[in-house]
């Protein structure tokens, strides 16, 4: 077992989050406090408007809390304005999406330089693709490619500007169990190698295991917080 | 949807609403002009004759083919307006006293016809007595055969004969210096000698006699007392000017509203296909609940109809609106008696059937494609839109184009039909725009051509008859004159086989320096000894070129024929022109050594006090201004082309904003995911905005030299359709034009841009992450 990861990328203290649905009020967070630390790969997991995506997309910079801060490497984001916040998705998030999210005009190889070309320090993106075992299907376009192949290439975007963490919405949840494993492979193997914090939206309990902790959402609350003693490989799973 | 239904919605009022005014008031006009001529007695056809007595009259009336036939006296005369200093010539035709003409009636505007005995009294004609404000009871100077009078006005009157009263010579209406008076009959005889006799006459043709066999016969019996020629109504200039006019307003009524509700159905398809793409899930459900595809269709087929029945019910209040407005603009422009404009049943259907047939097409293409999917795999969302490198790309230009940009160049060649369509679209607000500021362009040019390279004289002076050639010499030796140039014009019929035109021969100096004959180079040419040298409208006309030889019939005097060769073809926009040496004309008209006027180069400091001394002078029958001529033509065409543009850029303006601003929400709304997706990774707005704006920046920088091709073709296709024989209409585009139809368009799409930039900054970036198209 590795030692415990003592820098924390993420706090969020009274994180809360409440939407106005017109004469309706959803309360989508109520108080989280959460330290996630460096180069863990976390699993949240919960029940559909339990919160999670909620937590996610205010991690990301996507969205705004109501109330309470979440700070990144010591940064408030919530006090961050439009224009830091994109800055934020641009330099130390990526993203991955349950409907994979590629630009339909680019090719694989073109999808992922689309934001090499942005980043600082990006790895090339033929290697990132390579990384998600897809270096021989660079120049398809995205309606030449399975599913899971485009997942693959929304992960190869997502990790090719090496970015601090990255944000999984339901990577898997378009896709059949078999096509869902290699997807998770590829994001095991990203946390393993590249040390990047990962963060999986998942309502599978069984995907759980490949995380070193497990977050167990409620009605907006942590209702858990469980930590593996040992992670598993994707390829072992069933579901 | 709303923006984008307004935006369609304003196109269709743009291309109804222009149909509808255009339409009515063509209609209107010609339903007015019709009953006019028929309450008025309009004559059929018209001659003028030296002097011819009034038995001769008989003779004609019983020709076959004449049914109706008056004699009057006519002549052009010298007037003197109290307080008003340019020259003033005036045609006066002599109306029986105390009684109305038979034909050509008189609309008594103000006060009455002239009275028996009465030989000072005129009736004036109402743009003439505008002009100078003049009301019964006034008097005005005249030199009528060489003799000065004082005339009283008793009336002001309208009539069907002079809707445009122009000057012999001159193409436009200057009512402040020409004007039409009537004079009694007997007053006239006494003035210029005609007791028992005429020289002017309008007759109407007997049902089913082929005009121009009577004109033949009319001529015939003419010709001993110097007829020069009879002429159909066709010829008469008040008529053919406002038939012009009329067929330019019928033909634009047809032209500009096509494009402009091809531009709407093209919007429309883009809207409903976009529609029907979104709704496909719910268009599968109906279909899958056993609503057949004709139900689903009418769905759609409705919600156009309404923009497009919405639209064309605007578009013709406004354009009877506008419609009465501009047949208000025409009546006081062409003094109808009355005018009642009407807005006729068929047209207001033919708006709507136009405007709901352009909507309908343009959906019922878009409709078709997605009724065709069984209602299982149209509850399936659609596939991801295949793509493939471009062109560009493919012949290995990639590296010369970054990601975003690849996007956008995808994009458009994927959809390469929509792309052109809306660079077609837009080009064509644009070729709007250089089709309505080409006339601008046209009316300078010819203009510049007319006025300052072939005709740089101050002053013509035109004698009663022709004169010797003293008189230039004369006129020469007058203070202020700088330079004179004689010229002598003589009526003539000029015929090629079967191809036959009036016209006049116009004698010029060997190497004139005031009056020039030019080349299609805009060169002044000398002209050549031993022929004639054609305006090249006329050469058209005949059908003749350099070398050929062509029957001149001179039809003053002793009427006799003569070959002559055509040496030369000339530049002319204005009139039909026949040019021949001094000399040449003198021998040709067989009298002798005469001139029929002098050209005359002036001091502007002695300017007043020449047309004062001509004035004076028996034998001047008329004094014209080259000034005054420019001033008058640019009055004329200005106020309406000034209307007829700004009513084209609004158009314009509408439909580029109509496209643009459709084109780019319709883009927004297929790609709101890809762009919300970009903005997730971390793209900026202006980055997003780019690939966005970018596609359509490229289909208006495209369609901006397109619409400006379009534009000088249309132009060119306007100006051979309204071609005449008064006008040759160049094709000249400034400068000036292109960078205004250019701007319009740029500044549409900017406005647009801005339009669709606030929603653009709204993009729902969670929403499209957790839904798939």
């Amino acid at each position: 077992m590795k030692a415990q990861p003592i820098e924390a990328v993420f706090e969020t203290r009274g994180l809360t989050k409440v939407y106005h649905m017109g004469e309706v009020q959803v309360h989508a967070l109520r108080g989280i406090d959460l330290d996630l630390y460096h180069g863990e790969l976390v699993v949240l997991l919960g029940a559909s408007g339990s919160g999670k995506s909620t937590l996610v997309n205010i991690l990301g910079g996507l969205d705004t809390a109501t109330d309470g801060r979440v700070l990144y490497r010591g940064t408030d984001l919530t006090r961050a304005g439009e224009r830091e916040l994109t800055q934020y998705r641009r330099e130390c998030v990526g993203f991955v999406f349950q409907f994979y999210n590629l630009i339909p005009s680019l090719t694989a190889l073109e999808n992922v330089a689309l934001v090499t070309d942005l980043a600082a320090r990006p790895i090339s993106p033929l290697e990132a693709l390579q990384l998600v075992g897809l270096g021989e299907r660079v120049h398809h376009f995205p309606s030449q490619l399975s599913g899971g192949e485009q997942q693959r290439v929304a992960i190869a975007r997502a990790i090719a500007k090496s970015p601090q963490v990255l944000l999984c919405d339901e990577p898997t949840g378009a896709l059949d169990s078999e096509t869902g494993i290699i997807v998770l492979e590829a994001l095991d193997r990203v946390n393993r190698e590249l040390g990047t914090t990962t963060v999986i939206i998942t309502h599978n309990v069984v995907q759980g295991e490949i995380a070193e902790r497990v977050i167990h959402l409620k009605d907006g609350r942590i209702s858990e917080i469980a930590r593996n003693e040992r992670r598993s490989r994707p390829s072992g799973l069933t579901w | 949807m709303r923006g984008q239904v307004v935006a369609i919605g304003l196109v269709i009022v743009a291309g109804v609403s222009v149909y509808v005014t255009m339409t009515s008031v063509s209609n209107t006009l010609q339903r007015t002009l019709n009953l006019y001529y028929r309450e008025y007695a309009f004559a059929d056809a018209f001659a003028s004759v030296r002097r011819a007595p009034e038995p001769a009259a008989e003779r004609l009336r019983r020709l076959p083919g004449v049914a109706e036939l008056e004699t009057r006296v006519a002549a052009i005369v010298n007037l003197e307006i109290e307080g008003f200093t340019d020259p003033v010539s005036g045609r006066i035709v002599s109306v029986p006293e105390g009684a109305q003409p038979r034909m050509n009636r008189l609309f008594i505007r103000e006060g009455r016809l002239v009275e028996p005995g009465r030989e000072a009294e005129v009736v004036l004609n109402e743009t003439f007595a505008e002009a100078h404000r003049l009301r019964p009871g006034d008097e005005l100077g005249a030199v009528i055969a060489g003799r000065r009078r004082t005339l009283t006005v008793v009336g002001i009157a309208l009539s069907p004969e002079f809707l445009y009263q122009v000057q012999p010579g001159s193409l436009f209406p200057d009512p402040e210096r020409f004007g039409v008076l009537w004079m009694g009959r007997s007053a006239l005889e006494t003035a210029y000698g005609m007791a028992g006799a005429f020289n002017e006459l309008a007759f109407t043709l007997a049902p089913g006699a082929y005009g121009r066999d009577v004109l033949e016969r009319v001529d015939r019996v003419l010709a001993p007392y110097g007829g020069r020629g009879a002429y159909l109504r066709d010829d008469q200039i008040s008529h053919s000017l406002i038939s012009e006019e009329l067929n330019q307003l019928e033909s634009m009524a047809l032209l500009l509203p096509s494009i402009v509700l091809g531009v709407a159905a093209f919007l429309l398809n883009i809207v409903v296909s976009r529609l029907i793409t979104q709704q496909r899930d719910q268009i599968g459900i109906l279909k899958a609940f056993g609503y057949s595809d004709s139900t689903v269709a009418l769905h759609y087929l409705k919600l156009v109809l309404v923009v497009a029945v919405s639209g064309a019910a605007v578009g013709t209040g406004l354009g009877a609106w506008m419609g009465s407005a501009m047949a208000e603009l025409y009546l006081e422009y062409f003094h109808f008696p009355y005018l009642a404009y009407r807005l006729d049943p068929g047209v207001v259907f033919a708006a709507v059937a136009l405007a709901g047939g352009a909507a309908v097409v343009g959906a019922a293409l878009a409709a078709r494609r997605a009724l065709k999917l069984p209602p299982a795999e149209a509850m399936r969302p659609a596939p991801p839109a295949s793509y493939r490198a471009t062109v560009l790309e493919r012949i290995g230009l990639q590296r010369l184009v970054d990601t975003p940009t690849r996007i956008v160049l995808r994009n458009i060649e994927r959809q390469w039909l929509k792309s052109g369509l809306s660079v077609l679209g837009i080009a064509g607000a644009c070729a709007i725009l250089v089709m309505g500021m080409f006339w601008q362009d046209a009316f300078d040019h010819i203009l510049h051509v007319q006025f300052k390279i072939a005709q740089r004289e101050d002053l013509t002076v035109t004698f009663t008859e022709p004169t010797s050639a003293a008189a230039t010499s004369e006129l020469r030796s007058l203070p202020g004159v700088q330079h004179a140039e004689p010229f002598r014009n003589f009526a003539v019929r000029l015929r090629n086989a079967h191809r036959s035109y009036d016209a006049a021969i116009e004698g010029l100096a060997p190497d004139p320096y005031l009056r020039r004959v030019i080349d299609s180079d805009l060169n002044p040419i000398s002209i050549p000894e031993g022929g004639l040298v054609l305006s090249k409208n006329l050469a058209d006309i005949l059908e003749v070129g350099p070398g050929e030889e062509i029957i001149v019939e001179v039809m003053e005097g002793r009427r006799y024929e003569r070959n002559v060769q055509v040496v030369a073809i000339a530049e002319q926009f204005l009139g039909v022109g026949a040019y021949m040496a001094l000399d040449e004309a003198n021998r040709l008209a067989g009298e002798g050594d005469a001139v029929s006027g002098t050209l005359l180069m002036v001091d502007p400091r002695y300017e007043e006090q020449l047309i004062e001394a001509l004035r004076e002078r028996p034998r001047v029958a008329s004094i014209t201004s080259r000034e005054r001529t420019m001033a008058s033509y640019t009055e004329t065409t200005a106020e309406m082309l000034l209307v007829f543009t700004f009513v084209l850029s609004l158009f314009a303006g509408v439909i580029a904003l109509g496209v643009i601003y459709n084109s780019i929400r319709i883009t927004l709304s297929e790609r709101d995911r890809e762009l919300a997706s970009m903005r997730v990774l971390g793209f900026t707005r202006g980055e997003v905005a780019y690939v966005l704006l970018g596609e359509m920046a490229v289909l208006v920088a495209l369609s901006i030299p397109v619409g400006l091709a379009l534009g000088a073709f249309l132009s060119m296709l306007s100006a051979a359709s309204l071609q005449t024989e008064m006008y040759r209409i160049p094709v000249v585009l400034g400068r000036g034009t292109f960078a205004l139809a250019a701007a319009v368009v740029l500044i549409s799409s900017v406005l647009s841009a801005l339009l669709v930039r606030r929603r653009l900054n709204r993009l729902d970036l969670i929403g499209v992450l957790k839904t798939r198209e």
